[in-house]
């Protein structure tokens, strides 16, 4: 029984990450199983629903464009949730720290005119990560000291910076004019979009990097999401987290301080968060309105759900939700299906995610009858 | 002809073998004891019986006919029952509700709680099994809870009970009451397979004694044939020592100091009040004494894991009285808590990330707060190796270890830091033999190494075979201070149980003799 070789332990490996995989996909194929019969039953196509979703989200550079501007903020939010999630810490007001971190970013590009973009650009985001620290740092304490639950804390300071950014942009920041907004962003404080950093000829040439409104936000994304993925895996920081994630009392006897930690645990989360309004503010809508977030922050809890809490998963399953998001105009364009669709589509996403039991239960269940055939 | 027979059970997990080819046994009316180390095999081998396990390999045979056992549900139909060390009661229904649970009396799903309750009543008076049939379950004991499992499988008319390490979760006396039990079960003709690692009930208990290790039974003895020694010998493989031997202590200056010290606990009540004393390096002081009455407490206060409310902890002339728990690491104090699941171990973690950590800012583990993968995986083989973990590879998460060797991780750790102060907590609370006189040889070692020690333990074997010196404690005073040399089992248990006076010992008063009850138990 001590089979001492290498072997076997590698192979669990596979084994172990064609489980932690085959879960997500389980539940993201029986949501689609399931929309399809809800359609179906309402009269619609389910065929080419989906194949009108697929055509708005992957079908053309531009469509694929617009997947990608969905993704970003909602990969930046999904790191936030996740990294908390790894802390055992359920940072449900990420959207609040989202919105802290748009306004800190439409403030200060403001202020900023007249910069260079090589100053404006890394000041506004980190600003915007300070800003979402901060709206999380109070919440943290209140945890850490007295206990106080994160899911409550958070989600009454989501309130209070919603408000407080409707509140500014009727009054103190509102610019000239008849809409309740801040004012434009100079271009130095703009997120460029990508096809704009290729000349017209290279556009001619490769027409796929045509990608439309999709901006260079989604490299702050990914770069953000190896480096979150670095901080879990090798810095004592990310070890830490873990620890204090799935038992605080080990952690504390091994001299970790769980206080400290779920302090750092949420601000990061709030700080990427923060990131996620930057993008939209300097990425999308150059400029600071009550609407400007479409619950990327909710959607970021999906997000870190589906992809199981490792940020580099969170790149795929924030492009699931983003592509939902993008092709659910052409869905209803095309295929005449309401675009309300999309929501029972995600929302059943959700549920099976959340339900994973159920779904380990069948996979298991079918392990079981496998081994059993061999006995 | 035997009423249950297992031929050639074979059953592999990835990595490991948990049973292979295993055949025995079981007639009518006998009590057999499953006996081995944790990890043996023994509750795989019960699990696939009871058909929560699907066999690899091999056949199961009831009443001489071959059958196919997919689920407890169809073990259950062919009579065989069992209880698990972890009961799968609900707590808020009653003990009848629970015993008739899935197959309640009564027509069109109406049930019939008179004769329900009535059935219940019969079998617990035929078998000695006394329980409320209309209390709840979660305010029973443990035992009466346990009780209440085996009635569940009576009522399902098993002949064949399975008991997976009944005991474990069992005080002494209640122990007696579920030895008498299975005695006037197999009086009624039932078989009963009783699952242990402890040689004594074994002897108390089996007509026939099947012993396993690594997956196979190596043998098969009855009480008579075979004594304590002999049996641990064939579970373990080799010669165990049940009491190992230890040279002179030394006292190589003083490492650790504790002035009248009181310590609250968590619901802000005294648990320590005022306790001064002092271990010197290479001596074992061991701390004795009922749960509950400061240990925790005071091991806490030591460790950096609670604030003393006043008093003072000196290590090696160190204030280390309000240190944390990782200053106190820092400054050379290990321990072992009492609860290696809890406290001991982060489960989710592989072995490697267990065994760093506590030194996982330190190089070579860490270095500016960027870890080494390379240096970790190095650590975590040498300890492996050094400390004898058995495992196949140091990415094994630490739940996947049998219990033994989970304990070992944290001794690897705690002892492998090389620290001038060990702080052992019931380091071989629910360790089978091999793996207890591990322990002990490594906190040996400490003591040779000039190392001192801090044993808290609620075995007195443990105490008088390890210790130098013995502080008992009652009620969080140490109320009386032995050379282990000098004393017993018996006049530590009276003191143990208050015997003494709750005053502190000046050590003039004269020995009392202890009532033959007390600490007998151990
Ligand atoms: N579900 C499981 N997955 C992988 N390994 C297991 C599992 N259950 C038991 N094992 C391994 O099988 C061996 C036998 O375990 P077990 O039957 O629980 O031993 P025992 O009951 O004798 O203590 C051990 O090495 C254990 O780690
Ligand atoms: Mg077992």
């Amino acid at each position: 029984m001590s089979a001492e070789a290498e072997e076997p332990s590698t192979k669990r490996d596979w084994a172990a990450i064609a489980q932690k995989v085959g879960v997500p996909l389980a539940s993201v194929l029986l949501a689609m199983i399931i929309s399809s019969v809800i359609m179906w039953v309402s009269g619609y196509d389910p065929f080419a629903a989906f194949a009108a979703l697929f055509r708005g989200s992957f079908g053309t550079p531009k469509a694929f464009g617009d997947t990608l501007l969905k993704s970003t903020p909602l990969i930046l939010a999904g790191l936030g949730l996740a990294y908390g999630f790894r802390a055992n810490l359920f940072n449900i007001g990420a959207e609040g720290q989202l919105f802290m971190g748009g306004l800190a970013v439409a403030w200060l590009g403001l202020l900023l005119a007249g910069q260079p973009w090589w100053i404006t650009i890394p000041v506004l985001l980190l600003a915007a990560m300070l800003a979402g620290a901060a709206w999380a740092f109070i919440p943290a304490i209140l945890k850490a000291r007295i206990g106080a639950h994160e899911v409550i804390t958070t989600m009454m300071f989501t309130y209070i910076a919603r408000y407080l950014v409707s509140y500014l942009v009727i009054g103190p920041l509102k610019s000239p004019g008849q809409i309740p907004q801040t004012g434009l962003l100079p271009s130095e404080s703009q997120l460029p979009r990508i096809q704009s950093l290729f000349s017209e000829a290279t556009l001619q040439a490769m027409p796929f990097l045509k990608l439309g409104r999709a901006h260079t936000g989604i490299v702050v994304a990914l770069v953000a999401a190896v480096v979150v993925w670095w901080l879990l895996k090798y810095t004592t920081l990310g070890y830490e987290n873990r620890a204090v994630g799935y038992n605080p009392f080990a952690a504390e006897t091994g001299g970790i301080s769980v206080q400290w930690t779920i302090v750092k645990a949420l601000c990061i989360s709030g700080a990427l968060a923060g990131l996620a309004g930057a993008v939209e503010v300097m990425g999308v809508h150059y400029r600071l309105f009550d609407q400007f977030s479409s619950g990327f922050g909710f959607t970021g809890i999906a997000v870190a759900l589906l992809a199981k809490n490792h940020p580099i998963a969170v790149v795929p399953a924030a492009l699931l939700f983003g592509a939902m998001a993008a092709g659910g105009g052409t869905m209803q364009l095309e295929a005449n299906v309401p675009q309300k669709i999309i929501l029972i589509v995600q929302a059943l996403v959700i549920f099976f995610v959340a339900a994973e039991g159920i779904v380990t239960y069948f996979v298991r269940q079918r392990q079981k009858e496998a081994t059993s055939h061999v006995g | 002809m035997p009423l249950l027979e297992l031929r050639e059970i074979t059953k592999v997990f990835p990595g490991v073998l948990a049973n292979d080819r295993v055949s025995i046994r079981l007639e009518r009316g006998e009590i057999v004891a499953l006996l081995g180390e944790n990890g043996a095999g023994k509750s795989t081998l019960m699990n696939v019986v009871y058909g929560l396990l699907t066999a690899d390999g091999g056949e199961i045979l009831v009443d001489d006919k071959p059958v196919r056992i997919k689920s407890p549900r169809q073990a259950i139909d062919l009579g065989i029952g069992m209880v698990h060390q972890h009961f799968m009661l609900i707590e808020p229904l009653t003990v009848t509700e629970n015993i008739v649970l899935g197959r309640e009396p009564g027509h069109y799903g109406i049930i019939d709680f008179t004769t329900a309750r009535e059935r219940v009543r019969e079998i617990s008076e035929r078998y000695g099994l006394k329980v409320d049939p209309d209390a709840k379950i979660i305010d029973l004991s443990v035992g009466m809870q346990q009780r209440v499992e085996i009635l569940k499988a009576l009522y399902q008319g098993v002949r064949v009970l399975i008991l997976d390490e009944p005991t474990a979760v069992l005080t002494p006396q209640e122990v007696t009451e579920l030895f008498t039990v299975v005695r006037s079960l197999v009086d009624e003709g039932l078989s009963v397979v009783f699952i242990t690692h402890k040689l004594e009930e074994v002897v108390a208990i089996a007509d026939r004694i099947l012993v396993m290790r690594d997956g196979i039974v190596v043998g098969e003895t009855t009480p008579g044939a075979t004594d304590e020694v002999g049996l641990a010998r064939m579970m373990v493989g080799r010669d165990v020592v049940l009491r190992v031997e230890k040279g002179a202590g030394t006292c190589g200056g003083t490492v650790l100091a504790v002035e009248d010290v009181h310590v609250h606990d968590d619901r802000s009540l005294e648990a320590v009040k005022g306790i001064s004393f002092s271990v010197c390096g290479g001596e074992i002081l061991a701390i004795a004494g009922v749960d509950g009455n400061g240990q925790r407490e005071l091991v806490e206060s030591i460790v950096g894991l609670r604030r003393p409310s006043s008093g003072r902890i000196e290590l090696k002339g160190k204030d280390i009285t309000h240190a944390n728990a990782r200053a106190s690491i820092e400054a050379g104090v290990s321990h072992i808590p009492e609860d290696r699941r809890r406290r001991g171990l982060v489960l989710e973690f592989n072995l490697a990330e267990n065994i760093i950590l506590g030194d996982h800012r330190r190089p070579p583990v860490a270095r500016r707060g960027i870890m080494h993968p390379r240096a970790i995986t190095a650590v975590a083989r040498k300890r492996i190796a050094d400390y004898d973990i058995r495992t196949p590879s140091e990415r094994v998460l630490a739940e996947n270890l049998s219990g033994g060797n989970q304990q070992k991780v944290v001794v690897a750790r705690e002892i492998g830091r090389d620290p001038e102060l060990l702080v052992a907590a019931q380091p071989t609370r629910g360790l089978d033999v091999g793996a207890i006189e591990f322990v002990h040889r490594q906190i040996l070692r400490e003591r040779s190494a000039g190392k001192a020690i801090l044993l808290v333990s609620l075995e007195l074997e443990e105490v008088l075979s390890l210790a130098d010196r013995i502080l008992v404690i009652y009620e969080g005073l140490i109320v009386k201070e032995f050379a282990a040399s000098k004393t017993d089992a018996e006049t530590l248990g009276y003191y143990m149980t208050g015997g003494g006076g709750s005053k502190l010992d000046t050590g003039t008063g004269a020995r009392q003799i202890a009532t033959p009850s007390a600490g007998g138990d151990q």
